[in-house]
C-alpha cells in the first residue's frame, strides 16, 4: 500500500482508539453518577456541575484544534487528531515530532512529504516518551491516595491545608509564569526593544539560531489579561451576592477566560 | 464506611484496566501502521529522537503523577493522565467543580464531583476535535485569522486569572509566600518561560506546604 500521511487507514486506526477513550470517559461519568445517586447527593447541583464543565472546556478545546491544524501540515490530520485526544498537548507533539524528524534529517517545517518510516518513527517517538503517566498512576495511584486519606484521618485540618497547599502551589507557579517576560522592561535598548535569540529547527533538521525583536512593553500583555480575567471574576462575585444573579455561579470561570481572552486582542495591538 | 472503600477501590480497578487497554492500543497504534505500509522503523534515528525526548518527559511524567493525583482524585486521574491537557483544561475544571460545590478533594464527594467534571470535560473536548477535524477546511481560514491569534495565545494568563482569584481569596493566608516567591523567580530567572513551568509546579507545592507546615504550627491557619 502506497503511503500517505492522510491515507484513510490511518484516520480509522485513530478512530478506533479515540472511541475507546471516550469510552472510558463514559463509563468514569455513569460511574460518579450511578454513586452520587446513591450517596444521596443533590442532583442539581451535579447538573450544575456538568453544564459549567462543557461551557468551561468549549475555548480551551477550541485552542487544542488550533494546535491540530498547525501540526496537521507536516503530519497530515490523522496522526495529530489521536495525539491530542488522547494524552499529549501541543508543545509536547512539536517537540517529540521534532526530535524524531532531525534524527532522520527532516523537520516539522520543510515542505519533503514524510516516508512511511518517518511517520512510524515519529509515532513511536511520542507514544514511548509520554507513556509513563498512563502506567504509573495505575501503578502508585492507588498508594497516593491511600496516603492522603491516612493523613486525613490523623489530622483533618492539616490535611485539608495540605491539599490546598497543592492547589495554591500549582496556581503560583502558573501566576509566576505570567510575568515571565516582564524583565523586558529593563532590558530594553534605546529603541525600546529586545532582542532575543530563539531555537529553530530549519528545513533540513537542523537546529539554527533565530533573532526575535520583541517591545519593551510585550511581557505586559499576559500580566494585563490575567488581571483582566481577575476582575472580571471578581465583579461575578460581587455580583453572584444578589439573588437574582446566582446563576453567575456556573458561568463565572468561562466567563473570565473568554474575556480574558477577548481583552488579549486589543492589549497585544497596543502593547507589542 | 466499608462501602465508601468499596467504590475507591473498584474506581482503581477499572481504571487499572481502562489505563493497560490504551496502554496497549497505544502502543498498537505504530506497530500496525509499520505492519500495514510494510515498514520497519529507522531503529538508529528512534534511539537518538528517544534519547533526546524520553527522559525529560517520563522525569516530568513521573513529577506530575506524584503532584496532580492527590488533587485529580482516584477517578479524575486515571482519566486525565489518558486524555492529556491536565494543566490547563482538566485540572482548572476540577478545581473549579469542587470549590462550586463546597466539597473538599479528600471526600468522597469530591472524587465524584471532580470524576464527573473532569469526564464531561474529556468527552465534550473530544466531540469538539472530532466537529473541527471534520470542518477543517472551512474551519482552518476562521481558527488561523490573524486577529485572533493574541486571543488563543493568552489562554493560560485569560485562565488562571479567573482561577486565581477564586482560590487565592479564600486562601491568602497560604499563598501569600509562594505567589512572591514565584514572581521573583519567573521574573528575575530567564531560563524560567512556558517551557519551564511544569517544572516549577511540584517546587512551588512543596514550598507552599512546607511554608502550610510553618503557619500551621504556629496557629495563623
Amino acid at each position: 500500500m502506497e503511503f500517505r500521511v492522510n491515507h484513510p487507514i490511518l484516520f480509522i486506526l485513530a478512530g478506533v482508539l479515540i472511541a475507546v477513550v471516550l469510552a472510558q470517559s463514559v463509563f468514569f461519568l455513569v460511574k460518579a453518577l450511578k454513586r452520587s445517586r446513591q450517596l444521596g447527593m443533590d442532583q442539581k447541583k451535579i447538573r450544575k456541575t456538568i453544564k459549567t464543565a462543557t461551557i468551561f472546556t468549549i475555548a480551551p478545546a477550541v485552542a487544542i484544534v488550533i494546535s491540530i491544524i498547525t501540526l496537521s501540515k507536516k503530519l497530515g490530520l490523522a496522526l495529530p487528531w489521536l495525539r491530542l485526544s488522547v494524552v499529549g498537548s501541543m508543545s509536547y507533539e512539536t517537540v517529540a515530532a521534532n526530535n524524531a524528524l532531525s534524527a532522520m534529517g527532516q523537520s516539522l517545517g520543510s515542505n519533503i512529504p514524510l516516508t512511511a518510516q518517518q511517520f512510524v518513527n515519529v509515532l513511536l517517538v511520542m507514544t514511548i516518551s509520554i507513556l509513563l503517566g498512563i502506567w504509573l498512576v495505575p501503578l502508585i495511584g492507588k498508594k497516593l491516595q491511600g496516603g492522603m486519606s491516612k493523613l486525613s484521618n490523623r489530622d483533618a485540618k492539616w490535611a485539608d491545608i495540605f491539599s490546598n497547599g497543592l492547589f495554591i502551589g500549582m496556581i503560583s507557579a502558573f501566576l509566576g509564569f505570567v510575568f515571565c517576560d516582564v524583565s523586558r522592561l529593563w532590558s530594553a535598548g534605546p529603541d525600546g526593544m529586545v532582542t532575543v535569540v530563539e531555537k529553530e529547527v530549519n528545513e533540513v533538521g537542523e537546529k539554527v539560531d533565530k533573532v526575535v525583536q520583541y517591545s519593551s512593553t510585550s511581557g505586559l500583555i499576559p500580566v494585563c489579561v490575567m488581571i483582566v480575567s481577575a476582575v472580571i471574576m471578581v465583579l461575578c462575585g460581587l455580583a453572584m451576592r444578589k439573588p437574582k444573579l446566582k446563576w453567575l455561579s456556573e458561568y463565572a470561570l468561562p466567563i473570565s477566560l473568554i474575556l480574558g481572552m477577548a481583552a488579549a486582542i486589543p492589549l497585544t495591538t497596543w502593547l507589542s | 464506611m466499608k462501602k465508601n472503600l468499596c467504590y475507591l477501590d473498584s474506581v482503581h480497578r477499572d481504571g487499572r484496566i481502562w489505563n493497560l487497554i490504551v496502554m496497549v492500543l497505544l502502543l498498537a497504534f505504530p506497530v500496525a501502521v509499520a505492519f500495514i505500509f510494510g515498514v520497519y522503523p529507522d531503529w538508529k534515528a528512534l534511539g537518538v529522537g528517544l534519547v533526546a525526548t524520553a527522559p525529560m518527559y517520563w522525569a516530568v511524567g513521573a513529577i506530575e503523577t506524584v503532584t496532580y493525583v492527590p488533587m485529580l482524585g482516584a477517578g479524575g486521574s486515571y482519566l486525565s493522565f489518558v486524555t492529556g491537557n491536565i494543566s490547563n483544561l482538566k485540572l482548572p475544571c476540577a478545581l473549579n467543580a469542587m470549590e462550586q460545590n463546597e466539597v473538599s478533594a479528600n471526600s468522597e464527594e469530591g472524587e465524584i464531583i471532580s470524576t464527573i467534571a473532569i469526564a464531561t470535560s474529556s468527552i465534550v473536548t473530544t466531540v469538539i476535535i472530532i466537529i473541527g477535524v471534520i470542518c477543517i477546511v472551512p474551519l482552518t481560514p476562521i481558527l488561523e485569522a490573524p486577529v485572533l491569534q493574541p486571543a488563543f495565545e493568552q489562554i493560560l494568563p485569560a485562565l488562571f486569572g479567573g482561577l486565581g482569584v477564586a482560590f487565592v481569596s479564600k486562601n491568602w493566608k497560604l499563598a501569600l509566600a509562594p505567589i512572591v516567591l514565584m514572581l521573583v523567580l519567573f521574573i528575575f530567572i530567564p531560563a524560567l518561560n512556558e517551557g519551564t513551568v511544569g517544572i516549577m509546579v511540584p517546587v512551588s507545592a512543596l514550598f507552599t506546604i512546607g511554608t502550610g507546615r510553618i503557619l500551621y504550627k504556629k496557629g495563623v491557619l
